[in-house]
């Protein structure tokens, strides 16, 4: 039983990565790698709070935090887009202006609770039927709207992706944008749309993290989750399904250390606090190794300018 | 209708005005930021300044700033020369406190000359092995070395944090998790009443300039930064050259964990580094991976950080304006760049024109 | 005749550089008007003003009678017209199908069933059979080309643009293009067609449009046109076209090569069994189809190759699996000119200086690199090669292709090597450097220096190679004497088909 209590819980503290991935791939796949995502998760997670703490309505902090994302990911857009500059450095960037942005708003809010009545939107609601299947049932379907809100989008992303014309259209950017300018698409206005739309689902992490994962306001809530989701991106090989899993499995890394202790685990928590950072490496260091093909958009990094050679 | 082509090279005086002025909109959209917030941006800025450098008390925080933050940006330029994005300048000072404080600690009896040359070199071996990790990986199997030394960023906190709360708390705090201070021995000399860092600052900076411009070693850096085909070809050994850089770059992290805490924290904390480790890839990439820039970008990013907490104080600005302020003046640089490489021509609207349906 | 196109004093400038000079055009309909000219004579770029990669600086674009602007591609499309670039425009990790569709308006889902049934009919009505659900990189160089035609057709376009189509194609595969293009133009469309090559710019084409230097020199309609007169148009002045290939009588053997084994990142074989060798004073043309192995080839004996079996002799001692330094610690002088020039040979972003420092400065003594020496060979080669570049200080990456080429080239053959690979050397250059390029080669073959020369232009490699070695997918389909064979017999020994004759030791 508490095995199942553990995955049920891993689900939960897996959803802001989930979030957090499956916007970077989005964004990824139109050859712009993001590693702003950290700066991302902390827009959407002041942005969500903030406006839920001033309006007292959960809609409208949702839509606080996409709009926090996608303002985000203008600035970033319009430097790598329009004005061609290093992504590596403006994603840096990103992160220091979203570090800045969310303490400085947040010294408003340090350490309050959100309204209850925003916290009850976000309590479980199990889903009729499915929440009755053995096993299955109590692991994915007895949460809250948000997680289910994560499936649907990782579902809708893959469709998007690899079934839709325009998800054949983006993909072509990635991977070639000189090809999908010549085959007639717009490169910039795709990217433009896509970075938009991926930082605010990165940013719809930060904001499940500080609206429901720990609804009080702290400094520094996303503690290097946006990283991870950068390092997941890889994992899942740009495809949101594998997404999925792979969320999950670093979300109950994330709590397995706090879980042992409880069982006077004889490690400290400190060093099993590692192991998400050291996972993730070792993740990394295999998928070099065994990469049969590089799934990575050919064209990721690099700025594109029609008349190039 | 608007219209961008590539230039030619843009002689280096207006490459580095261009950058100047970015700067200078950088602070310029602060100060509208700031007016909003009902300041005199003209006062903030200028206690910024005056806070930084006011006092002798203030000049002294604002050279311990301006030393680990450009010390590190050398480590970290040359592992950015080579394009091997090291972000992990933050774990190897980190792992470089470590060691020295493992020096401090346990052969606290030593003589003083010995027992800081011990920690200092103690310190540069574990950061430089800490940065060999992932350049080791990279070469063998090409991991993407941004993530990793990200993630090892994070390990090191996790291992400082463990030894604060575990075998290294202080059993005189009274069960406060704190590492034990230094002895007088474990602490770096002053010079003009500033720790003695400053010099070696001096000297790091000059031999850099020189490794990076003069020698076959620096060459062989830049080539490789450039292509690592073209250095294959022209006979270098690539994996070789990586290795030993990298191990030089997290070397210069660890060399600051070690003078943080015995020249200015005298213990062991995750808050020794203050987010240099961060701050400093700033540094670098503002210097345009140069050298004699490294300090003057130093002293300015120290002059923020500093200046940021003094307005705190003077303003009730909280501090993470500071932050704002770095982030404004990135994207503003990062976006001058286009102004470098690109012009952009007006184009009068011809009369005649007819775009297909 | 019934114009669809006009263009009317076209000028394009790339910073200083006018790659178009006033250049006016016009295509009627249903024919095949070639573009005639050298490397950089601005054939491509005026091209790529009507499909609408480049904006023109001065010029008009007149359309059925009607002013316009071509903003993008997407108007060129939409405008009908459809270029087939020379480098093609293609992600080789998708679909056939993937390629043909993206771009194209349609609905939100993408029905593959249906769409690769349309894509089939398209394809055999023009006679290019493509199967729309293999993946681009399993397709030949020729094929990628019929996906590209492909591609504009289901597009809709009416006039195409082929830009240099030939280049990489065997003389058969050539023939084929022709036939698809005369299919084309009975059907109605209206061809472009680039080259810089006489012979087929008088076979397809209608009429001629010559280009020099990025100015207009002459349209002429095909009639009893001498090619002489052609190249002396294309060229600016009387040249004598002729390659000499010099008798030497070197009898030593310089190179050896014997079961040469090259294997890809992924283990499959780019190599399988390469045996030949190369005397002193000799140069050896290879030729093959794009991608046959030869950049493997290249790459194995000057030490870039990491997985290799079989052994490279060079002067008796084996080299193979040797990195260049162990090469160079051997005191084996040799040279290579990779086809990658600013990806291997050169330095993009650094100076001459430090470009001809490159593969100087490990025999420099001491630690510290001598820039002094280096920029002197670097003045030295500006001189001998008329290398137009601003200073010894300019970024290689803001030289045009040809420049970056003789400094590439000039920097090799100065080291005085007892071998030299290249690969491509001519590629870029116009007529004049490129004889340049073979004088030179020539000069270090009488010296007894062997020269292995990877070629595409099969004119220049039976004139200038002693013996030619056909590469076939990583296999040596022969090696011959090019005197006893046509450039036909080389297409046929491209696609792997052996010869009967001309075959030398």
């Amino acid at each position: 039983m508490s095995v199942l209590i553990f995955l049920k819980a891993a689900i939960h503290a897996g959803t802001p990565l989930l979030f957090a991935t499956l916007g970077e791939v989005l964004t990824e796949k139109s050859g712009n790698l993001n590693l702003g995502v950290e700066g991302l998760m902390l827009l959407g997670a002041i942005g969500g709070f903030s406006a839920g703490m001033i309006t007292q309505s959960t809609v409208v902090a949702i839509l606080a935090a996409l709009l926090a994302g996608a303002l985000g990911g203008l600035i970033y857009a319009f430097l790598t887009v329009t004005l061609r500059a290093n992504q590596v450095v403006t994603g840096l960037s990103l992160t220091i202006f979203g570090t800045g942005v969310a303490g400085f708003v947040g010294k408003l809010f340090m350490g309050r609770n959100l309204p209850e009545n925003i916290k009850a939107v976000f309590g479980a609601r199990p889903l009729p039927i499915l929440s009755r299947i053995p096993v299955l049932g109590t692991i994915f379907f007895q949460h809250n709207v948000f997680i289910y809100g994560g499936y649907l989008i990782a579902i809708a992303l893959g469709i998007y992706l690899y079934k839709s014309k325009p998800g054949l259209n983006l993909r072509t950017i990635g991977e070639n944008p000189h090809a999908a300018d010549a085959s007639g698409i717009n490169v910039n206005r795709y990217k433009y749309l896509h970075i938009l739309a991926g930082s605010a689902i990165s940013a719809l992490g930060g904001a499940y993290l500080s609206l429901v994962y720990v609804p009080v306001w702290q400094e520094n809530v996303t503690a290097g989750r946006g990283w991870i989701a950068v390092a997941l991106v890889i994992f899942s090989m740009w495809n949101p399904y594998k997404a999925i899993a792979g969320a999950y499995l670093f979300g109950g890394l994330d709590i397995i250390g706090f879980r042992l202790q409880q069982i006077n685990f004889p490690l400290s928590q400190y060093i099993i606090d590692m192991f998400p950072y050291i996972i993730t490496i070792v993740v990394l260091v295999f998928s070099s190794i065994y990469k049969k093909r590089d799934h990575s958009p050919s064209a990721l990094g690099v700025s594109f300018f029609r008349e190039d050679r | 209708m608007i219209r961008i082509s590539k230039r030619l090279e843009l002689p280096p005086y207006l490459q580095w005005l261009i950058r100047a002025s970015s700067i200078i909109f950088a602070l310029i959209i602060m100060s509208v930021f700031l007016l909003a917030l009902g300041h005199n941006p003209i006062k903030v800025y200028s206690a910024m300044v005056t806070g930084s450098f006011g006092t002798f008390f203030r000049f002294r925080k604002t050279i311990e700033l301006m030393i680990p933050l450009s010390i590190t940006a050398l480590g970290i330029l040359v592992a950015f020369k080579m394009k091997f994005w090291n972000i992990g300048a933050e774990g190897q000072i980190l792992m470089g406190a470590f060691a020295a404080t493992f020096f401090a600690l346990k052969f606290a009896y030593l003589p003083r000359p010995l027992l800081l040359i011990l920690m200092a070199i103690g310190g540069s071996l574990i950061g430089g092995l800490w940065a060999l990790i992932p350049a080791f990986f990279k070469v063998k199997y090409a991991t993407n070395e941004t993530l990793f030394t990200l993630m090892l960023n994070y390990i090191a906190i996790k291992w400082i944090i463990y030894l604060q709360y575990g075998p290294w708390k202080d059993p005189q705090q009274a069960g406060f998790p704190k590492i034990p201070d230094f002895s007088v021995n474990a602490t770096l000399p002053t010079l003009g009443g500033i720790h003695v860092g400053w010099l070696i600052l001096i000297a790091l900076v000059i031999i850099a300039h020189i490794v990076m411009n003069k020698t076959k070693f620096g060459f062989e850096i830049a080539v490789i930064g450039e292509s690592k085909n073209t250095a294959k070809y022209a006979g270098m050994s690539v994996n070789k050259v990586i290795l030993s850089t990298l191990f030089i770059s997290g070397a210069l992290g660890g060399l600051v964990g070690m003078m943080q805490t015995s020249g200015v924290h005298g213990t062991l904390s995750t808050s020794i580094t203050g987010g240099i480790g961060y701050t400093a890839i700033i540094v670098t990439w503002l210097a345009h991976v140069k050298v004699h820039l490294i300090p003057v970008i130093g002293l300015l990013f120290a002059v923020l950080i500093q200046g940021a907490f003094f307005i705190q104080t003077a303003f009730q600005i909280p501090h993470s304006v500071a932050d704002i302020l770095q982030g404004m003046i990135l994207f503003s640089a990062l976006g001058s760049e286009f102004f470098i490489n690109y012009r952009l021509h007006l184009v009068k609207n011809r009369r005649a024109k007819r775009v297909v349906k | 005749m019934n114009k669809v196109i006009e263009l009317k004093g076209i000028v394009k400038k790339f910073g200083t550089v006018y790659a178009n000079d006033q250049i006016s055009f016009d295509l009627s309909v249903g024919e095949v008007h070639a573009l005639l000219g050298e490397n950089g004579a601005g054939k491509s770029s005026l091209m790529n003003v009507l499909a609408g990669v480049y904006q023109p600086d001065d010029g008009e674009i007149i359309m059925n009678g009607e002013r316009v602007t071509i903003p993008s591609p997407r108007h060129s499309i939409d405008m009908g017209i459809g270029m087939i670039h020379q480098h093609f425009k293609l992600v080789e990790s998708h679909t056939v199908l993937e390629n043909m569709i993206a771009g194209v308006k349609s609905r939100l889902f993408i029905n593959y069933k249906k769409l690769g049934k349309e894509l089939t009919e398209l394809s055999q009505r023009y006679g290019l059979q493509i199967n729309p659900f293999s993946e681009l990189n399993m397709l030949s160089v020729a094929e990628k080309q019929r996906v590209e035609i492909l591609k504009v057709l289901y597009r809709g376009a009416k006039i195409l643009i082929l830009d240099e189509p030939t280049a990489v194609l065997t003389p058969q595969e050539t023939a084929r293009l022709f036939d698809i293009i005369n299919s084309l133009k009975s059907d109605g469309h209206s061809i472009i067609f680039i080259s810089h090559k006489l012979d087929e710019v008088i076979e397809i084409s209608d009429r001629i449009t010559v280009l020099r230097k990025g100015k207009h020199i002459d349209t002429l309609k095909n009639e009893h046109l001498s090619p002489r007169s052609l190249t002396n148009k294309m060229v600016g002045k009387a040249v004598e076209l002729k390659i000499e290939r010099t008798k030497t009588d070197y009898q030593d053997i310089l190179l050896e090569v014997n079961n040469l084994f090259v294997f890809r990142p992924d283990n499959s074989q780019a190599l399988k069994g390469l045996t030949f060798k190369l005397k002193q004073g000799e140069i050896l043309g290879v030729a093959g189809v794009a991608g046959s192995g030869q950049k493997e080839l290249c790459e194995a004996i000057a030490g870039l190759q990491d997985k290799i079996t079989g052994e490279i002799l060079f002067k008796s001692e084996n080299i193979c699996g040797k990195s260049p330094r162990d090469i160079i610690n051997l005191g084996i002088s040799m040279s290579f000119v990779p086809e990658d020039r600013l990806g291997m040979g050169l330095v993009a972003g650094m100076d001459l200086v430090d470009n001809v420092l490159l593969k100087a400065y490990l025999k420099q003594p001491g630690i510290f690199v001598n820039r002094q020496e280096a920029q002197k060979e670097a003045l030295n080669l500006i001189e001998k090669l008329n290398i137009d570049t601003p200073s010894v200080h300019t970024k290689v990456s803001k030289l045009s292709g040809g420049n970056i080429q003789k400094v590439l080239l000039g920097r090799e053959i100065e080291l005085q090597p007892e071998l030299i690979i290249t690969a491509y050397p001519a590629r870029g250059l116009d007529i004049g450097s490129a004889h340049k390029i073979y004088d030179l080669l020539n000069e270090q073959k009488i010296k007894g220096n062997g020269i292995i020369f990877i070629g595409e232009d099969l004119d220049v490699l039976l004139k200038i190679a002693d013996k030619i070695m056909v590469l076939c997918d990583g296999e040596v389909t022969g090696i011959v004497d090019p005197d006893l064979v046509t450039r036909e017999d080389l297409g046929y020994m491209m696609a792997g088909k052996k010869l009967e004759r001309g075959e030398v030791g």
